[in-house]
């Protein structure tokens, strides 16, 4: 499987974000995305999510599965939870990977153990400290099994032994031959990471 | 198909755990029909001329209350984007949205009218087809609501905005429901005619809703 994205463009406004942009993402491969503040990191995540209409260039998934579309086949984890503060973490969970896929509680138990959340589980979303809400978030990745890992920055509010869990999640996924396209500060310590600079780009013409 | 009953499940069950949305709907169509007599006077004869409107008008007033919340919770703790990314279409998650938003209102609110409609005089014999035009006419509400809900919901202040998008669509709705019941009180039109163009708008709006709701998120959100 690979993730080819080809002369992608993306405009906000009048504002050309990203102008020209292609990489590839193999199979077991972990692309990081850097660059300073309003280089467009987010908007390209965001394009691949499908969340914002590319002006032109192509996002194709190769070898994925053709009967799905490609945000269908990926996780996108941006700059907020997507929790619900009166349900607990585990129905938080339980209802993204029912919504996202099969969602079977083997899977969600998975989940809650991968990001150390078993304590929490019965807790509502509302009372969990930053941190805490940043794991239940992670822990969708466990619960739903997808290819195609998008993640904004997910190390917001993270402390260091919950990055190495996140690490070891996202070095578990590449393991298994899943691809991840990542926009991240703070290294995340993987053997096969790729890093590709993107600049500011000056407002168009 | 699953994903769109779990979506409505869950949003009903925040809808039992967070409260509020239905509770302030049904209290302001409760406050709003017991001004009526207070305010007209106590004409029984006036008020069962003009009970099935104030019903009906007070009721789209309660429901409009409610219907920012269908998309606003979901849209600020970053639910809707993650929701864009299930293999349900997103016109299909929108609909089960307006459809937690009619049971959880939009049936409550139907089912306080004939309560209500006691305190306006109501005769006797247009009861049953007040119930019957109230959840006929209800999902016109929610699904056109959605629509509404959908194109305002990143506008700072979007409630009179929403007012003003969505009360006209509700005319049709409304003018069809009055008709029916003054018809069963001896009014001119026939009860089965107004029923049926009611319900052809329900529907109507239960398949467009929908589809305008999404295509105004995938804009909303870009």
């Amino acid at each position: 499987m690979r993730l080819a994205v080809e002369n992608l463009i993306v405009d906000r406004g009048a504002r050309r974000i990203v102008d020209g942009l292609s990489f590839t993402v193999e199979a077991g491969e972990a692309l990081v995305l850097v660059g300073p503040n309003g280089a467009g990191k987010t908007t390209v995540i965001r394009t691949v999510a499908g969340l914002i209409g590319a002006a032109g260039g192509t996002i194709a998934l190769e070898g994925g599965d053709a009967e799905r579309e490609l945000p269908a086949q990926a996780h996108y984890i941006g700059h907020l939870n997507a929790l619900k503060p009166s349900l607990t973490v585990e129905e938080n969970l339980r209802f993204w990977a029912e919504y996202l896929g099969a969602g079977t509680q083997a899977s969600i138990d998975e989940a809650l153990l991968a990001f150390d959340l078993e304590p929490l589980a019965m807790i509502p979303a509302g009372y969990l400290s930053a941190g805490q809400k940043r794991r239940a978030c992670l822990a969708r990745l466990i619960a739903t099994p997808r290819p195609l890992w998008l993640l904004d920055e997910p190390t917001v509010s993270l402390d260091a032994a919950s990055v190495r869990l996140l690490a070891n999640c996202v070095g578990q996924h590449l393991e298994g031959g899943g691809l991840v396209l990542a926009a991240t500060h703070i290294p995340l310590g993987l053997a096969s990471e790729r890093r590709l600079e993107i600049g500011v780009r000056s407002a168009a013409a | 198909m699953s994903a769109f009953w779990t979506l409505l499940k869950r949003d009903l069950l925040l809808q039992v755990r967070e409260g509020g949305a239905v509770g302030t709907a049904l209290g302001f169509y409760l406050v709003v029909v017991t001004m009526m007599p207070l305010g007209l006077g106590p004409d029984l004869n006036l008020l069962s001329r003009i009970a099935p409107g104030v019903l009906w008008i007070a009721l789209l007033l309660s429901a409009l209350l409610s219907l920012p919340r269908i998309f606003e919770a979901d849209d600020e703790d970053g639910s809707l984007e993650v929701i864009a990314t299930g293999d349900l279409p997103l016109e299909l998650a929108t609909a089960a949205k307006a459809l937690a938003h009619w049971i959880s209102t939009g049936i409550p609110l139907a089912l306080l009218a004939p309560v209500l409609g006691l305190l306006l005089n109501l005769e006797l014999s247009a009861y049953p087809v007040l119930v019957a035009t109230m959840f006929a006419g209800t999902p016109a509400i929610s699904f056109l609501g959605a629509v509404g809900a959908a194109l305002t919901l990143r506008v700072r202040r979007g409630g009179l905005l929403l007012a003003l998008l969505v009360l006209p669509l509700y005319i049709p709705t409304l003018i069809f429901g009055i008709a029916a019941i003054s018809a069963a009180t001896g009014g001119p039109s026939g009860v089965q005619a107004s029923f049926l163009i009611l319900s052809a708008i329900s529907l109507f709006s239960l398949v467009l809703g929908p589809v305008a709701a999404a295509a105004a998120i995938r804009f909303q959100t870009q």
